[in-house]
């Protein structure tokens, strides 16, 4: 099965990339693991008239602890965050999710930066980076800005991300003392796209009681989604069985989800609720120390 | 090199090309490829090595796994332009001369495949979670390789050719076959 025809440039730096995208005015697609490009372009779902293959520029793929933020370079492998002591001790909520992205081979190829930018709703990493309260840079002719994940998806394959901006990074806020964070994900079989996956991560104050919390859905929707009243209802409450149960309510109320052969929609919503409600608990023991 | 009758663009538009350098199983190629030329068919239509299969071509089931640099990928997912510079492995490249690779002689003796269609992905796929993980659980193996479809063996055999294998990665190799 061929795709179409595309010009294929292979660009050694960013500002090299960002220059091919504007020239060519939304005909052009960055090209970084293509597991999902690849696949849209040999359906004819997508046709661009050229690709601009990022995996040249050096320096793009990394994982790295700053002072205030876990930074993550785009073209990092959705297998690396598997990987990585960092993340698997102190954001599991992304081990989490790497284990549960499409199947071992894929993941070897498939890049954090593709998975965030293609704007898919069955992309099991944005809602992640929902609850997480991360922030994409956007390097762009104009220069670099950040945008925060939660103002990033705005339709199915719709994105706040312009067609001459490349996405270079995650900054991720560091996680404290007392934080706990997990993503489960109901999926019919390896490799598919989740019926229904919720995001977490929370904290929790001396005192016993949740600081903070974000909850983002994946593939229940047009795009992933932050669960925004089940976060804040969160917010101030001691993680008591009913205030699991109500998060999980509120969490299915933000649902939109489309029925389909992974079921109609009472059943994924009501699968948000189970789901949601099981993911806090798993956050909250990971909050205080628990696997 | 000419470009071949099957790659005769089916959509309009100029045919572009580039010129690629690539190491396939320890040899040099140097090759013009449509930009569109999955590594898959480069593998196969051009350089001949069919032992690389296509299974569903929509990097699902994968029977088309090769490493590329040591790493699995599903070449159907991928353009033979994107392997410029680097290092290929396929099935053909797993044997020394007429001696068998140890996952090839697993997977001989423990009865590891039945129509043989997904055993090169699977191979490879062994090769390289032996590599990251010599002396891997049961449950390892499962998940290693569960980017790789089997629709004959139900698995149970080929879990037992990859622990028979990483048996014998670990011992002496002996005499011969």
């Amino acid at each position: 099965m061929y795709p179409p025809n595309f010009e294929y440039y292979a660009p050694k730096t960013v500002q090299e990339a960002i220059g091919l995208l504007d020239q060519h005015q939304g005909e052009a697609k960055v090209l970084a693991g293509g597991q999902s490009l690849i696949g849209m372009m040999k359906l004819r779902l997508a046709q661009p008239a050229a690709l601009i293959d990022i995996n040249r520029i050096p320096d793009l793929a990394y994982i790295r602890e700053e002072e205030a933020a876990l930074v993550i370079g785009a073209l990092t492998r959705t297998a690396e965050l598997g990987r990585s002591d960092v993340i698997r001790g102190r954001y599991p909520i992304l081990s989490d999710a790497s284990a549960e992205i499409a199947d071992p081979t894929v993941r070897n190829w498939g890049t954090v930066g593709g998975n965030l930018s293609h704007g898919d709703p069955g992309n099991d990493l944005p809602a992640c980076m929902l609850a997480l309260g991360a922030e994409y840079r956007a390097e762009g002719p104009k220069g670099a800005r950040m945008i925060p994940a939660r103002q990033f998806y705005q339709d199915s394959f719709v994105t706040a991300l312009q067609s001459n901006e490349v996405l270079t990074q995650v900054r991720i806020p560091r996680a404290g003392p007392g934080t706990g964070s997990a993503y489960s994900k109901m999926e019919r079989k390896v490799g598919d796209f989740a019926t229904a996956a919720v995001a977490v991560q929370l904290k929790v104050g001396k005192g016993g009681s949740i600081d903070a919390a974000g909850i983002g859905l994946t593939n229940v929707g047009p795009t992933a989604i932050f669960a925004a009243a089940a976060s804040e209802f969160l917010t101030g409450k001691t993680g008591s069985d009913s205030d699991l149960k109500r998060a999980g309510e509120l969490a299915a109320d933000a649902s939109r989800p489309f029925p389909d052969n992974r079921g109609p929609v009472e059943f994924k919503k009501d699968m948000v609720r189970v789901w949601t409600r099981r993911t806090i608990a798993h956050a909250l023991g990971r909050a205080k120390g628990g696997p | 090199m000419a470009i071949d009758a099957a790659e005769v663009p089916r959509t309009p538009g100029p045919v572009t090309t580039r010129t690629i350098h690539v190491t396939v199983n320890g040899v040099s190629h140097t090759s013009t490829v449509q930009n569109r030329m999955l590594l898959v068919s480069y593998l196969r239509e051009r350089l001949r090595l069919t032992g690389t299969h296509i299974g569903c071509d929509t990097a699902h089931c994968g029977a088309c796994t090769v490493l590329v640099d040591g790493i699995p990928v599903k070449s159907c997912n991928l353009f033979a332009v994107q392997v410029d510079g680097r290092k290929v492995q396929t099935v053909e490249g797993l044997a020394s001369g007429a001696t068998l690779h140890p996952i090839q002689e697993a997977f001989h003796e423990e009865h590891g495949l039945q129509c043989g269609y997904c055993t090169p992905g699977m191979m490879l796929a062994s090769v390289a979670l032996l590599a990251h993980n010599p002396n891997p659980t049961e449950d390892e193996i499962r998940r290693g390789i569960s980017g790789n479809l089997c629709r004959c063996t139900g698995y149970v055999n080929i879990v037992r050719a990859i622990q028979h294998a990483a048996q014998k990665m670990q011992t002496p190799a002996k005499g011969g076959p």
